[in-house]
Formats: C-alpha cells, sequence, structure tokens
C-alpha cells in the first residue's frame, strides 16, 4: 500500500471533497481518508445548494475552478434566482438537489481527477513531528505519511445525537461519531468548544396530501450555477408550503419536559437563524403559524425533509405534532429529526491559509471552525485545499481580501474576529456586498483560479473573449447617442420621462426602471444583442449602478492600502511597551497578518494599529 | 515606506498649541492638497487668495472668510513637503486664542474635506515619512498611547450622561432602521413581515430630526458657543449694573463677532483670553410683597440654577446686615461656584477689617468698586482661574467636540440620501450603502464599530428566521 502523500485531506464532506480535488488538481498527491466511502459528499441537512450570500459562494467557488457549481448544476431537480425584484448584488441562486445524485456527482468527479486517492478508516491522530503535521494514524493501525494535513471532520468529533431523551454518538443519523483528535489536539494546545445544530424528520412523500398545500415551482427559465457548459434544467420539480398552527404548538409543548435543549442536556451553541421548531414557538409564542417547507430528496425517491421543523423532541411528540399539519394526517415518518452537538476549534486559531497557528502544515475547513452550510463549508475546504498545496510547494499563500469575493469576508471573519455560534453567511456580513455579486464571480475570480492552474486554458480563452465583449458593449451604450424616436415609446411603457433631443445611452439606462429592453427600438441595440445574455447584462449592470459600484471600489481601495501591509509572523506583541494590554493579548492571540486585519479585531484602537505600525519600522 | 505614504492621503488637522489660555493659538493642517482648501477661505491684506504661490517657509497675513464673513484675522505658515515636521504639505494657522474662533476654523477645515488628526497622528506621519529618528520609535509610541488615552478619558467624561443616552438612542434607531432593510434583503424568502416604504420614511426622518438636533448641540459645544454662564445676584442697589457695565465696557468689539449665537443679548457676553463668559444680570433679590417684582425674584432663581458661578455683589456698606450662611443655603446655590463680590470700596476707609470678616467666614471674596474700576481685574483673573482649573475648557473639548460634529453631518448627509433613495423607490441593498455610512460615522464616535452583528443580533431577537 501507498502510505506517502503531499496532502492527507480527512473527511469527504463538501469541505474535504473541494480539497482534495482543488489540491490535486494543482498537482499534489492527495489522500482523501473519510469513514464510510458511501457517504461522500452527503447532503446531511437540507437537500439544496445555494440562497441568500450562499449562492454568491457557490459561483465563487466555481469561477476559481472548484466543483461544487457544477455538482450542483448537474443534480438540481428545481432551480430559483432568489431576490429577483431587489438590486443585482442581491440576485442570488438556489437549487434543491437530488440528494443521491449530488453525492454520486460529487465521487464520480473526484474518482476522475488524478492524484485523488481514497481511504475508507477513522483517523485516529495526527502525526506531529516538531510543531508540523506529517501524516495521520488510523483506527486500523495504519500510518500515512505527508507533507500537509487538512481536517475537515464536520460535525464528527465527538458528536452526540439527541432525540428526546435518547442520546447516541453519532456524527449523522446512522453513522457513528469520531473519537481521538480533539483529544489530541487539546493536549497539543488547541481550544475546543461545542456547538450544536439540529435536522427536521423526513417524511414519506406518498403520505401527504398536496392539495392542502402551496405550490412553490421552480423558475420560468432556469439559470444555473457555474460558469462552465453545464445544462440548465429542462423540467423541475415543485416544493411545497404549509403551515403549522396551534394544535401543532401545543402537542409540540407537551414534550418539552423531555426536551434536550430545555433540560440542559446539550451545552453547545445553536444557530439564531435555524431556531429548532421548539425555540420558535417559545421565543416568537406571538405567532400562532410557522412556514414549513416540503422538499422533495430526489427525482426518484419519494422520501421529503420538512423544511422549517428542526426539532430534537421526542419521537412520539414529533409524530404526533406532524399530523396536525396541513397534509400531513397520514405522514409517515422515515427518521426522526434530532439535534447534534460536536466538537469545534476556535478559528482565531488560524491564520488566513486556514492553517493553524500552533502547528505548521495542519489545516482546519469546515463545521470544525465553527462554521454552518454546505457552501461555507466547500469554500474553506477549497482554500485551505489551494494553500496546503502551495505551502508545501514554498509558494506565496492566495488569500481572498473582503472586497475579492464572500469567501475572503468568511475566512476573514473567522480568523478575525471567531465566532461564538454557528457561522452562516449574508450579504450583510460583506461591506463591499455591491461588488461582490453572483453576475461578476468569474470576472473577480477566474483570472485568479486560472493563474492558481485551477483553470483550462480552454475555459480561460472563452473568460477573455467574455471580457471583451463586455467592453465592447459598455462602449456602445457610453458612447452611442439615442434618439427620441428611438426610445419614447418604450420608455413611456415604464413610466419613465420621454428624452426630448439625442442623448447618450448610458444616461437613459441610469434611469430607475430603464434597463436595457427598452433600447430595442434603437440602433445601438442591434450592435449590443448580437452578444449573450450574460455579457449584455454584465454591461447593462456596469453602467446602471456605476456610482454605487464606485463608492464601494474607492472604499476598497482604500482599505487595501492597510491591507497591504504586511506584519512579521516573528513579531511578539507582548514586548511592544506601548500596546494596550488588550492588544497584547488579542494581537498575540489572533496573530494578524496584515494592519487591516489587525484594525478589524474587536476591542483594537486607532492608537494601537499607530503604535503596531511604528513597531513595524518604516 | 511608499505604501505607507498612499494611506496618508487625506488631510488632518488639530489645534497644535497647549491647551489653556494663551492670546495667540497654532492650528496644524497637514497632507497633500491643503494649500487649495486654505486658499478658498484665506484671503491676503492685498485682498487677494494667493496661498498658493507662496513659497515654503513663509507667512501670509490676512484673514480666513467664510460665505463672506469674517472669522478671525491670521497668520499661516506655509510648508512645503518635505520642509515640514510631517514631511508631507503643511500649513499652520496662528489665530487668536478663543476657543470659539479655533472650533470654528476647525470645524470649517473638517467641512472642506480635513477630518480631525487622530491623537498623535502628526507625529506618527512625521515618524513614518521619515522624519523621526528610528530610535525615537518608543517614544513616539508612547506618545500616542499616551494622547490616546487622555483623549479617551475626555471622550468618555464628554459621553457620560445626556450626549451618551441620545447617541445611544441614535445608534440603537439606526441599527433598528437597518435592520428592516437587511431583513428584506437576507431574508427575503423568510415567513415574516417586511417594513411599509412609507414606515421607512417616517423612521428616516425621526432619525434624521435626532441626527440634526444632536450635530446643532455638538455644533461649537454648548460650553463653547454660549460661554460659562454667570449670575450675578445681590440685593437691589448694590451696583450690579454697574459692576456688569465696567466689566463690559472694552470688550464689546469682540464679543460683537458672535452676536445672535447666545440666547441673551450680546451685552451680556465677556471674552476673557479666549474664554467666553456670559453674564446673567438678576434682578434684585430681597422680600417683597410686590407681585411683579416677585416674579423678577423669582425669574432670578431660575437664572442662578442655569449659572455655573455666581457673582454675589454686596455692598461694602451694609455687610452687617447680611446672613450668608443663610442665603447660600437656597436651593438654586447648590452645586455653584460661588464668589462673593463686595462693592462701593471706595466709600469704606479701612478694608482690613472687611477682608478679616470674609476670612473667618470662610468665603470666597473679592473687593471692588464697580465705579472707580478698582480692582475689577481680579474678577477677570477669578473667572479665568476657575474655568482653567476646571480643565472642560482646553483644546480637547474642540477636537472632541469637533468630531462628533463631523461625525454627525456624515450622519445627516448619508440619511438624506437615504430618504432621497427611498423616494426614488430604489431597493434595499443601495439604501443601505448609505445606512451604513450613517453607523459607521456615528460608530466613530461611540467607539462601536463593528456593524454587522448588531444589526443580525436584532433581526434574530425580532424575527422569527430560520427555517
Amino acid at each position: 500500500m501507498k502510505n506517502s502523500y503531499d496532502v492527507i485531506v480527512v473527511g469527504a464532506g463538501h469541505a474535504g471533497c473541494e480539497s482534495a480535488a482543488a489540491a490535486a488538481n494543482m498537482g499534489s498527491k492527495v489522500l482523501l481518508i473519510t469513514m464510510n466511502m458511501q457517504t461522500i459528499a452527503q447532503m446531511s441537512c437540507n437537500p439544496a445548494m445555494g440562497g441568500i450570500a450562499k449562492g454568491q459562494i457557490v459561483r465563487e467557488i466555481d469561477a476559481l475552478g472548484g466543483y461544487s457549481g457544477i455538482v450542483s448544476d448537474s443534480s438540481a431537480i428545481q432551480f430559483r434566482m432568489l431576490n429577483l425584484s431587489k438590486g443585482p448584488a442581491m440576485w442570488s441562486p438556489r437549487c434543491q438537489s437530488d440528494r443521491m445524485r449530488f453525492a454520486e456527482q460529487w465521487r464520480l468527479m473526484l474518482e476522475n481527477t488524478p492524484n485523488v486517492d481514497f481511504w475508507q478508516d477513522m483517523v485516529s491522530e495526527i502525526i506531529v513531528e516538531n510543531d508540523k503535521a506529517v501524516g495521520v494514524k488510523t483506527s486500523l493501525g495504519i500510518e500515512f505519511h505527508s507533507k500537509a494535513v487538512v481536517l475537515t471532520n464536520g460535525t464528527f468529533l465527538n458528536g452526540v445525537i439527541h432525540i428526546g431523551e435518547k442520546q447516541l454518538g453519532g456524527g449523522r443519523s446512522g453513522e457513528k461519531a469520531s473519537k481521538g483528535i480533539t483529544e489530541q489536539l487539546i493536549s497539543l494546545g488547541f481550544d475546543s468548544g461545542r456547538m450544536k445544530t439540529g435536522t427536521p424528520p423526513r417524511i414519506d412523500g406518498r403520505s401527504l396530501d398536496y392539495s392542502f398545500m402551496e405550490e412553490q415551482a421552480g423558475d420560468e427559465h432556469p439559470g444555473k450555477f457555474s460558469f462552465t457548459d453545464t445544462k440548465p434544467l429542462t423540467k423541475q420539480l415543485s416544493c411545497w408550503i404549509t403551515y403549522t398552527n396551534d394544535e401543532v404548538h401545543d402537542i409540540l409543548k407537551t414534550g418539552f419536559d423531555q426536551s434536550p435543549m430545555y433540560q440542559g442536556r446539550i451545552q453547545g451553541l445553536g444557530p439564531r437563524y435555524c431556531p429548532s421548531i421548539e425555540d420558535k414557538i417559545t421565543r416568537f409564542a406571538e405567532r400562532n403559524r410557522h412556514q414549513l417547507f416540503i422538499e422533495p430528496e430526489g427525482w426518484n425517491t419519494v422520501e421529503i425533509y420538512l423544511n422549517g421543523f428542526s426539532t430534537s423532541l421526542p419521537m412520539e411528540v414529533q409524530q404526533k405534532a406532524l399530523e396536525k399539519i396541513p397534509g400531513f394526517k397520514n405522514a409517515k415518518m422515515f427518521r426522526p429529526g434530532y439535534a447534534i452537538e460536536y466538537d469545534y476549534f476556535p478559528p482565531t486559531q488560524l491564520d488566513l491559509t486556514l492553517q493553524t497557528n500552533k502547528i505548521e502544515n495542519l489545516y482546519f475547513a469546515g463545521q470544525i471552525n465553527g462554521t454552518t452550510g454546505y457552501e461555507e463549508a466547500a469554500c474553506q475546504g477549497f482554500m485551505a485545499g489551494i494553500n496546503s498545496h502551495l505551502k508545501i510547494n514554498s509558494l506565496p499563500p492566495f488569500i481572498l481580501s473582503r472586497s475579492d469575493a464572500y469567501i475572503g469576508v468568511l475566512i476573514d471573519d473567522l480568523v478575525t474576529k471567531g465566532t461564538d455560534e454557528p457561522y452562516r453567511m449574508f450579504t450583510s456580513r460583506a461591506e463591499y456586498r455591491i461588488l461582490l455579486r453572483q453576475d461578476n464571480a468569474d470576472i473577480r475570480l477566474t483570472q485568479k483560479g486560472f493563474d492558481l492552474g485551477l483553470i483550462s486554458n480552454e475555459r480561460y480563452t472563452a473568460f477573455q473573449e467574455k471580457l471583451a465583449n463586455i467592453t465592447t458593449i459598455v462602449k456602445a451604450i457610453k458612447e452611442t447617442s439615442v434618439s427620441p424616436e428611438e426610445m419614447n415609446t418604450n420608455l413611456e411603457s415604464v413610466g419613465s420621462a420621454p428624452i426630448v433631443q439625442k442623448v447618450k445611452a448610458a444616461s437613459v439606462l441610469s434611469r430607475p426602471n430603464v434597463s436595457l429592453k427598452e433600447f430595442a427600438n434603437a440602433d445601438v441595440y442591434a450592435s449590443i444583442n448580437v452578444f449573450s445574455i450574460e455579457e449584455q447584462e454584465q454591461a447593462e449592470i456596469d453602467i446602471k449602478y456605476s456610482s454605487y459600484i464606485q463608492k464601494e471600489q474607492d472604499a476598497a481601495i482604500k482599505q487595501s492600502q492597510t491591507e497591504n501591509i504586511k506584519i512579521r509572523s516573528d513579531i511578539d506583541f507582548k514586548n511592544i511597551v506601548s500596546l494596550s494590554s488588550e492588544a497584547k493579548d488579542k494581537f498575540s492571540k489572533i496573530k494578524p497578518q496584515t494592519i487591516g486585519q489587525a484594525a478589524r479585531i474587536s476591542g483594537i484602537s486607532p492608537a494601537d494599529i499607530s503604535v503596531l505600525m511604528i513597531h513595524l519600522g518604516r | 515606506m511608499e505604501s505607507y505614504k498612499s494611506i496618508f492621503n487625506e488631510i488632518i488637522i488639530a489645534p497644535a498649541t497647549a491647551s489653556g489660555v494663551g492670546a495667540i493659538a497654532v492650528i496644524r493642517i497637514s497632507g497633500q492638497g491643503c494649500f487649495e482648501i486654505a486658499n478658498n477661505f484665506f484671503e491676503g491684506k492685498n485682498g487677494k487668495k494667493n496661498l498658493l504661490n507662496k513659497k515654503t517657509h513663509t507667512i501670509s497675513f490676512g484673514t480666513l472668510k467664510h460665505e463672506n464673513k469674517i472669522i478671525d484675522e491670521v497668520l499661516i505658515s506655509k510648508f512645503i513637503s518635505p520642509h515640514s515636521y510631517t514631511g508631507e504639505d503643511t500649513l499652520e494657522i496662528s489665530c487668536h486664542g478663543s476657543l470659539y474662533i479655533q472650533s470654528k476654523i476647525v470645524q470649517l477645515f473638517c467641512a472642506n474635506g480635513c477630518r480631525l488628526a487622530n491623537p498623535g497622528e502628526f507625529t506618527l506621519r512625521a515618524f513614518l515619512n521619515g522624519k523621526l529618528d528610528l530610535s525615537q520609535a518608543e517614544a513616539v509610541a508612547d506618545v500616542i498611547a499616551a494622547e490616546s488615552e487622555s483623549a479617551h478619558n475626555l471622550a468618555f467624561s464628554q459621553l457620560r450622561g445626556g450626549f451618551a443616552a441620545e447617541l445611544k438612542t441614535l445608534r440603537n434607531e439606526l441599527i433598528n432602521f437597518a435592520s428592516l432593510i437587511e431583513l428584506e434583503l437576507d431574508f427575503a424568502e423568510e415567513d415574516v413581515s417586511f417594513a411599509k416604504r412609507d414606515d421607512l420614511t417616517a423612521l428616516v426622518n425621526k432619525l434624521l430630526k435626532l441626527v440634526i438636533a444632536l450635530k446643532n448641540s455638538f455644533s461649537l459645544g454648548n460650553t463653547i458657543k454660549n460661554g460659562i454662564a454667570v449670575a450675578i445676584a445681590g440685593r437691589p442697589n448694590v451696583g450690579k449694573s454697574t459692576l456688569l457695565n465696567s466689566l463690559l465696557k472694552e470688550e464689546r468689539a469682540i464679543v460683537s463677532e458672535i452676536a445672535g449665537t447666545t440666547r441673551d443679548s450680546i451685552e451680556d457676553v465677556l471674552n476673557i483670553k479666549g474664554y467666553i463668559f456670559r453674564f446673567i444680570d438678576t434682578a434684585g433679590i430681597r422680600e417683597t410683597n410686590d407681585t411683579i417684582e416677585k416674579i423678577g425674584i423669582s425669574k432670578t432663581f431660575e437664572k442662578i440654577k442655569e449659572a455655573k458661578v455666581v457673582l454675589y455683589i454686596c455692598s461694602a456698606l451694609e455687610i452687617e446686615d447680611l446672613n450668608f450662611n443663610e442665603i447660600f443655603s437656597g436651593n438654586e446655590f447648590i452645586g455653584k461656584k460661588i464668589i462673593v463680590i463686595v462693592n462701593k470700596i471706595d466709600l469704606v476707609s479701612e478694608l482690613k477689617p472687611l477682608e478679616n470678616r470674609f476670612k473667618e467666614m470662610d468665603i470666597e471674596s473679592l473687593f471692588i468698586s464697580a465705579k472707580s474700576g478698582e480692582n475689577l481685574h481680579l474678577i477677570e483673573e477669578k473667572l479665568l482661574n476657575l474655568t482653567v482649573n476646571r480643565s472642560i475648557e482646553n483644546n480637547d473639548l474642540i477636537v472632541s467636540n469637533s468630531r462628533h460634529y463631523e461625525a454627525l453631518i456624515h450622519a445627516e448627509i448619508a440619511l438624506e440620501k437615504t430618504l432621497v433613495g427611498i423616494e426614488s423607490n430604489i431597493t434595499g441593498d443601495f439604501l443601505a450603502q448609505d445606512i451604513r455610512t450613517a453607523l459607521y460615522h456615528i460608530g466613530q464616535i461611540t467607539g462601536q464599530i463593528e456593524i454587522d452583528r448588531d444589526i443580525l443580533g436584532t433581526i434574530f431577537s425580532k424575527f422569527c428566521i430560520g427555517k
């Protein structure tokens, strides 16, 4: 058996899979170790990818050359672009996935990636020499050696599943937990904590009466995630919406005395934005109903996912309460909802490449860092895979800034501020939201992906052609004038004032309510319409929202000036006498890598930053 | 070196002279572009705006004017980069020492492209631009840490009380507003109801009112703007008005510049070496059955309550009739600095017994003649002493007040843009840009820099979010 690799990835969820693919595609020999080869890229929560802010992340991964977008497109059963009534920065792609196809697609893509080997086993220990990770030991007693190790353990580290008063050790329903790694890391000096999350029951779709529910269909013209040539859906499955009621709530309340949450058996912190149904009826007692989504799990399966009904109440209570939901009178449960508690390691112990500060060449990605969500996990794994490869080849690290990508916001937030509840991405976390759009993810990132070697020449050529076309369209709109005859009928139809003389097309396009469509009768449109919809849309956004975009670009440039001042890694903050004691402590712990990052640490004053800059010399 | 330089494209301003009283103050401005800004407001004695073509290390005499009103006569020293303290283009404006004038000048520049310097920032720039030796690094760092400490203490002491509460309310309201907007953006898929545009408009209007009210209260700092209130009290005919007139007579020309800025008439304001005192003349206090006079006397008590200092005037001829302990035990005198002014000393033959008497009573007293002007300067010195020793009236006050003012102006602009945005029906993601700008600036005062966590926290606590 070959047991020497460049990079070992522990765990084959969203983070692990992206990690293995990225490192391998860059040229590293990768071993992907999972406790169960049958559950590679398992969607352990709801069968969907994307959503607001999360969809942007999938687009970013795709633009950089990751797999999540392609896998999502080829396993989707429904696609919707959310938030279309808002500005383009808010448009967010989301798909419902066929859970089994999603996992299968991931496995096939990994199997077809040269340089990825697989091994089914539980990693019980990381081999550390001179504060450097050099391999792993498994429960079968095998030692694998490597130059770097990426840990993506998800919820498996000392995972405990709670259903009512029952407690089971496990990382996912029906799967055992992983033991040993937490204890070893603690003995190496890492801090750890507990978090909790939960899932709803899974139901037999054949037992539901959909006539009591509202249908939620996919988009009429479904889009897709990947910038590659994946195909949009031609047929789609619908989701269904129904609501709880007082009767449901009353039944749920009868189980509160056996609730692991309310009886204090669960210590870990759960996410406030993903509350269990028992939390919802307690915290928002004034609401007499809560929305539920019935999400099909795939093209062929009858299993459905009851989104919005996450619970850890006793099974019998779950069943009884379900039956009072409209359409659920005869509901048959496949498996009950549960809460799961697991270990995580506060991410302030990492640097911006996701390498741990304590152990060189050891990387953490995904829920081990206190995040939640497939997309959040996938992008961390992707970045850890890239950076582990770069590190062991002595190449400069790959760090995305807060104005480059949501991925940059996420990692900077984690590493700089930490998190005390499962971290999910929201658009409001990004200060350069108008720049970080799903439509321009390739424009922001594909050049970087190409430079890393993750984008094929063919794709890169097409990308450059797209850029050139957008420039051509923008130029045409900015430089060509349109006349009242060409424009006024269409302007009137959207309630916009007519023009009285020839004006530049760009000035009309900048008006509220006016889109490129209103130029259909203008000569300039003929020269634009030869280009793709995406290219037209890109040019339109560039012009229409230029003042907002410009404002954020200016702010980003200003910010990048402090981001570009690097802090030497050997600096001893405790020896800088003029620093406030809070700054000494926080800098020593978080080890900021740039002045910009240091300034974002909570409790750090401008004076501390000035003092630090003086100590960096000039 | 190069990388630092680019950070300093902002023009910074701050008073450079030490706190306290001085006939002249120096305000320093550093950064590329400061000459152009100053040139907009400076007019040389020959009536020309010619600051730009002056050589380095030259001094120009003229006036600073804003909207055709003269702020002050000044001397402007010009230093062209790299031959300045910071190594950047620098101006030093020598103006009169009045806090009012200094504030006016600082605020004028802040409203026109400068920002207030952070503690130690001139020195930091000097160091990073290579004007100070590396061996001085430690000392420079200490200066910054110390200045920041004292600025922090001052800001903190200022923020206690009313301002703090109002700012907190303002920030909370802004966060609330932002969370309503963000709710629509990040949680469009959730089963929650979103704010109506009319409600949002009403909320922004309310916030604007709050910001404007706060801005006005900060605009020069009430104390600087209105002067320190000094009540002149005493029984009728002890010479209160004569005293006031004597005190004011030489100063009218100077105080006339701030006509209309005080609530009371201009004659009541006195500028002593840059500090402004607002004298409140009161009706004589005595027992009376006359209804109208009673109203006057009760007003007097109200006015005394407003004042920080009470000059209690009595006549050297009727000291025997007064029981000071009883007089000063009244509610209106609580917490006031009281100075007894014994007037009409020109009418007594010997001062010594009087002085001894007050010493025995342990009452601060000054002996003067309002009519002859004898010892009047003692009153001015006393007031000045009190003020300086209280140490709230110094340059830091200008800075912290101007900082608040600057932040509130930016917040106001951002909110007005928000309002326009709502009216023109732009979507929340664009509205949010302006709201966040407002929040950023308020956070500069309150030190609450993180916005997203507060917004999300508000959303999670108010709305049932999550599938």
